[in-house]
């Protein structure tokens, strides 16, 4: 049993069909990579495993738990399962500390004092300790995504999503909250995570697994997708890539 | 390539500031007379001239020795008054010298081909002469409406601003205000709340919310359409006659809160809906995948964003709110208003109504600033440097 497994999972807008069965399987302790060209549907993919989408069809199971659906708890699911985007979404009337005790402290009931030491451990840890009581809109945006991470992590979730986190940052930014993932990474957290930062790709997932027109087209070690891929369709697209400079 | 070398060997010549200058010294000028005008026709009317005994002395021929004796009576004081108003319109033309000097300046560089600074004096000269035609439209506007008041023997000013009338009964009008004061401060109160409360119930989410939504969408549009004097008046007179246990026998005051409540409610609920759609969704999403439900999100995240920003459209309902108080007097309610008018019909005066009207503008003026320093308070916490 994975610790993760999605199964033939369906996603529709409308009359748009923008996931067609997707099947994919995440172990405890794995970085699992999505990559695809643009609109594929990864951020939909990540949204529906932590219950922000309702999916059309298929299921998602976590630990064998069946997580999609009608009936479930998805307050419940998003406390085991945290998500950063990337736009950071941070609350901007709430100081860094506040953004990151609000959800420890509603959702799992702790006292102020074992939040905010919680918050600060945090912090530190993403190095932003003396930025706790700054806002949002006073930092930059790679201390933004970094404080982001470490509110996501607050909830001490069993796995995480991460969508494109440094797309919105500025080159030089982007190596600081890479760093971060690096040792989450490290440190043995599950991850899934849609990047188009292919040489991290290749340096930190146990697997990638290339999205296109609504399905996985291939998946396997990171070696195998960027060394010797099989499909056409993921040559293609490595090749745009690489031509775009972005490898 | 071609064509941006030309561009830069022909630069632009900076227009001359003379013909606005000039235009401005003969606004500024003519605003000097009609102030000296107006003001020599307050003197008259403040020393009690009639048009009748005006056109007594024109025809006699002996209007300035006859009006200046009636004039010398004035006062010490009011001379001072009128000598310091009658050199307000002198301070036109600090700017207006100011404008004539730098069109010149900017002639004198010209010749000497100096075009920088051409430019800047005459883009000084241009700003000088606009600021004193702006404050000669004010300042016109200011006497204008002085004479206005005193024209006609001061028939605008005896109808509306009979000063001794307004100073004795000042007293009550201003107690019969705090009625209106009471009235607002209570049913802002219940506003805020019972406004949130629908805007929530318009925006439950899922199927089971519809009822709710159809609801809340009801009562919104029934009461923003009904006008809210009609709403004081069925609620006023209706529910006494209803004869309901605690409904039935509230003091006059309550009914009217009651009923500006329901009508204002609609429309800050509106408001409040508009304000909460205006936060991003990723706000909301974000908040949901940290595993907060609806309400917490509601609650900590979305409705104090929304709040800052409907603050400036919430203060002009509740502008809206505190003249409709005004209303009340349909039911009887002795108000601001309804005191001045008996006063009114007793006195055959309208100064009274004068009363109400300023203290009406008085007290949402304070409030106005109030905003916009709470805002300004606000901005500068969570912004940052950028
Ligand atoms: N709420 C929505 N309603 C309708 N269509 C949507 C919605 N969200 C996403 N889509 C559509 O679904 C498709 C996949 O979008 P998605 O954001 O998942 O792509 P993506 O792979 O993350 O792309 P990118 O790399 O640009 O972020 C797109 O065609 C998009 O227009
Ligand atoms: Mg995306």
């Amino acid at each position: 049993m994975s610790f993760l497994e999605i199964n033939n999972v369906v996603k529709r807008f409308g009359s748009l069909d923008v996931l067609r069965g997707i099947n994919l399987s995440v172990e405890e302790h794995q970085v699992v990579c999505l990559i695809g060209p643009s609109g594929c549907g990864k951020s939909t993919l990540l949204r529906c495993i932590n219950g922000l989408e309702p999916i059309s069809g298929g299921e998602i199971r976590i630990l064998g738990d069946r997580v999609s659906g009608a009936g479930v708890d998805v307050d419940r699911l998003r406390r085991d399962v945290g998500i950063v985007f990337q736009s950071f979404n941070l609350f901007p009337h709430m100081t860094v500390l506040e953004n990151i005790c609000l959800a420890p402290r509603q959702v799992l009931k702790l006292s102020k004092e074992e939040a905010e030491s919680r918050a600060i451990e945090l912090l530190r840890r993403v190095q932003l300790e003396q930025k706790a009581k700054a806002f949002p809109d006073q930092l930059s945006g790679g201390q933004q995504q970094r404080v982001a991470i470490a509110r996501a992590l607050a909830m001490q979730p069993m796995l995480m999503l991460l969508d494109e986190i440094t797309s919105a940052l500025d080159p030089e930014l982007v190596a600081e909250v890479l760093d971060l993932v690096r040792d989450l990474a490290a440190e043995g957290m599950t991850m899934l995570l849609a990047t188009h930062e292919m040489g991290f790709a290749k340096e930190v997932s146990s697997k990638v697994c290339f999205l296109y027109q609504g399905v996985v087209h291939e998946e396997g070690s990171p070696e195998r997708i960027f060394g010797d891929p099989t499909e056409d369709r993921t040559r293609g697209f490595l090749k745009s890539i690489i031509e775009a400079g972005r490898m | 390539m071609n064509t941006h070398s030309d561009r830069f060997r022909a630069p632009s010549i900076p227009k001359s500031a003379m013909p606005l200058s000039t235009a401005a010294l003969l606004i500024s000028s003519l605003t000097t007379l009609l102030t000296w005008f107006v003001l020599w026709q307050l003197a008259l009317a403040m020393a009690g001239v009639t048009e009748e005994q005006v056109a007594v002395s024109l025809e006699k021929k002996m209007y300035w020795s006859a009006m200046l004796a009636r004039v010398s009576d004035l006062p010490w004081f009011a001379w001072l008054v009128l000598a310091v108003l009658a050199l307000v319109p002198l301070l036109l033309f600090f700017p207006t010298v100011k404008a004539i000097l730098q069109a010149r300046q900017a002639r004198t560089a010209l010749q000497f081909e100096n075009l920088i600074a051409a430019r800047v004096a005459t883009a000084n000269s241009s700003n000088f002469s606009w600021y004193a035609i702006g404050y000669s439209v004010f300042v016109v506007l200011f006497f204008g409406g002085i004479w206005f008041v005193i024209a006609k023997d001061i028939a605008v000013g005896n109808t509306f601003f009979k000063l001794d009338l307004m100073w004795e009964k000042a007293s009550l009008v201003v107690s019969a205000f705090l009625t209106n004061v009471f009235i607002f401060m209570v049913a802002q109160v219940f506003i805020l709340i019972w406004g949130l409360l629908i805007a929530l119930a318009r925006m439950v989410p899922g199927a089971a919310g519809q009822p709710i939504r159809l609801l809340a969408t009801l009562y919104t549009d029934a009461f923003r359409g009904l006008p809210s004097v009609i709403t004081i008046y069925l609620i006023g007179f209706g529910l006494p006659l209803t004869g309901f246990p605690i409904l039935g026998d509230l003091p006059p005051v309550w009914y009217a809160i009651f009923a500006l409540t329901l009508t204002y409610g609609a429309y800050v609920a509106e408001v409040y809906r508009a304000g909460i759609e205006s936060i991003h969704p990723s706000q909301m999403m974000a908040a949901r995948s940290l595993g907060l439900n609806f309400t917490q999100t509601m609650r900590f995240v979305i409705v104090p964003q929304a709040i800052r920003r409907i603050i400036p459209p919430l203060l002009n309902d509740f502008i809206g709110l505190q003249k409709d108080t005004a209303l009340v007097n349909v039911i009887g309610t002795i108000d601001a208003f309804n005191q001045s008018r008996i006063l009114a019909s007793n006195n055959f005066n309208l100064s009274t109504v004068t009363i109400v009207a300023i203290l009406f503008v008085l007290i949402t003026i304070p409030q106005a600033r109030l905003v916009d320093r709470l805002l300004e308070k606000d901005a500068s916490k969570t912004r940052g440097a950028k």
